[in-house]
């Protein structure tokens, strides 16, 4: 299935809500957090096989660093480049943390929370209009996410480090798909305890 | 009854677990890693690194951590290792990393050809009519890669010794792929062999009274083993 080339793209993305834009090769996509402290969990798959997808764990280790910042390239499953992190005025954003789902909810903080709207829910659904389904979900980016490790291999979630108006651009290699979903996560302080809305623009 | 298959280095294998089975792998080699991959009976629901790793507050994987699904179920639990810890972050080998080391073909080399996990599991998967889009994350059994302290930088992998143990207990059907392929940071083309003996489990369980999202995850899995019929 292909996703059509919005002329141009200048989107506000809701808290909750999700989006699949297609981005030229060559051209870059501005991630702004309005109102600060966001996780925006995104993936990205290239536009003309959503079989060859970003691989965060192989993005991770060929360049040895757990964050991801300027000059980050973010590789494919197949270790090509899809895309460079070319500006960001935030400092550092997490790829390993996942992305929440209702049944990770469960796990992580009770049944309670099992009906609560989750990212994995805004990736199949907008996710679907390209194919992409249960099976090409894999580990994604969360802009705007702090989860440092510590050197003893401890995990933490903390307070963003983003603030509003903060902003990261990631230039495509080649024609991509970004799958977004502005995370709802309502239980941890990922989104500074209440979930706000994003900007998508394109510079085409 | 058990099973017991000597898994040498570079090779790949694929083996059904019942739930309640154990499968304990014992390094033969200080060169060994295992490269895991593993799904539940529906060949859908499978492993989640970013999932296990949050929920239990690890980068990496330790006893007596459970191996957590896409929908929260707890896969495999760690009820015994001999290492402190196994790696999660280093992905897996891809024919680039293997090809660093020199070049090997089945035609020259018969069967020491080297290969990548990428390219072994790929075909195990094919076996049981999975294909690329099925491979995900792994964990690498016997290697460990540190993050550096403050810098979040990855550092070298480090191996274990011969003769190193873990042995995990299948909390649903699961279907697990192993490659005995070099861990991609390795610095050499040595790779090492596994002994894999399939068991029951009988013993206390170390996971559920660990971590409440260990507990709640095993839960998990109670419903969906209730989802099919016996």
């Amino acid at each position: 299935m292909t996703i059509a080339l919005q002329p141009s793209l200048d989107l506000v993305v809701g808290a909750g809500d999700g989006a699949l834009v297609r981005i030229p090769a060559g051209r870059t996509l501005r991630i702004v957090d309005l109102h600060g402290n966001q996780a925006v969990d995104t993936l990205f798959y290239d536009a003309e096989d959503i079989g060859h997808r970003y691989s965060a764990f192989d993005t991770i280790r060929e360049q040895r660093s757990v964050y991801l910042t300027t000059g980050s390239r973010l590789l494919s499953n197949r270790l090509e480049e899809l895309a460079v992190i070319t500006d960001d005025t935030c400092g550092r954003h997490d790829t390993i943390g996942g992305a929440c789902s209702q049944e990770s909810n469960v796990v992580r903080y009770g049944w309670h929370t099992r009906h609560q709207h989750a990212c994995r829910q805004a990736f199949l659904k907008y996710g679907a209009a390209a194919g992409i389904g249960q099976r090409e979900l894999g580990p994604n980016i969360n802009f705007f996410m702090n989860v440092p490790v510590d050197s003893h291999g401890g995990l933490h979630f903390d307070d963003g480090l983003s603030g509003p108006g903060k902003h990261v651009d990631v230039t495509a290699t080649r024609d991509l798909l970004a799958l977004v979903s502005n995370c709802p996560q309502l239980n941890n302080p990922c989104n500074g305890w209440d979930p706000t809305s994003v900007r998508l623009r394109g510079d085409w | 009854m058990s099973r017991v298959h000597e898994l040498p280095g570079g090779a790949c294998f694929s083996l059904r677990l019942a739930a309640g089975q154990t499968l304990r792998m014992t390094s033969s080699s200080p060169d060994t890693n295992v490269t895991m991959q593993v799904f539940a009976a529906d060949r859908l629901d499978r492993l989640n690194v970013p999932d296990t790793m949050k929920a239990q507050m690890s980068g990496c994987i330790t006893a007596p951590m459970v191996l957590m699904s896409d929908r929260g179920c707890a896969l495999l639990s760690v009820v015994e290792s001999t290492l402190p810890a196994h790696d999660c972050l280093g992905g897996m080998s891809h024919d680039r990393h293997v090809d660093a080391f020199g070049l090997t073909s089945y035609a020259r080399d018969r069967n020491g050809w080297r290969r990548s996990s990428y390219a072994l599991l790929t075909l195990e998967l094919a076996k049981h009519g999975l294909g690329e889009a099925d491979l995900h994350a792994p964990v690498n059994w016997f290697s460990h890669v540190p993050v550096e302290e403050g810098s979040a930088r990855l550092g070298a992998v480090r191996q274990g010794s011969a003769g190193e143990r873990v042995t995990l207990r299948a909390d649903l059907d699961v279907l697990v792929v192993l490659s005995t392929a070099i861990h991609p940071l390795a610095d050499g083309p040595a790779t090492g062999g596994v002994t894999l003996e399939v068991g029951v489990h009988d013993g206390p369980d170390p996971s559920a009274p660990w971590r409440e999202e260990s507990a709640r995850s095993l839960e998990m899995s109670a419903w969906a083993r209730a989802a099919v019929p016996a």
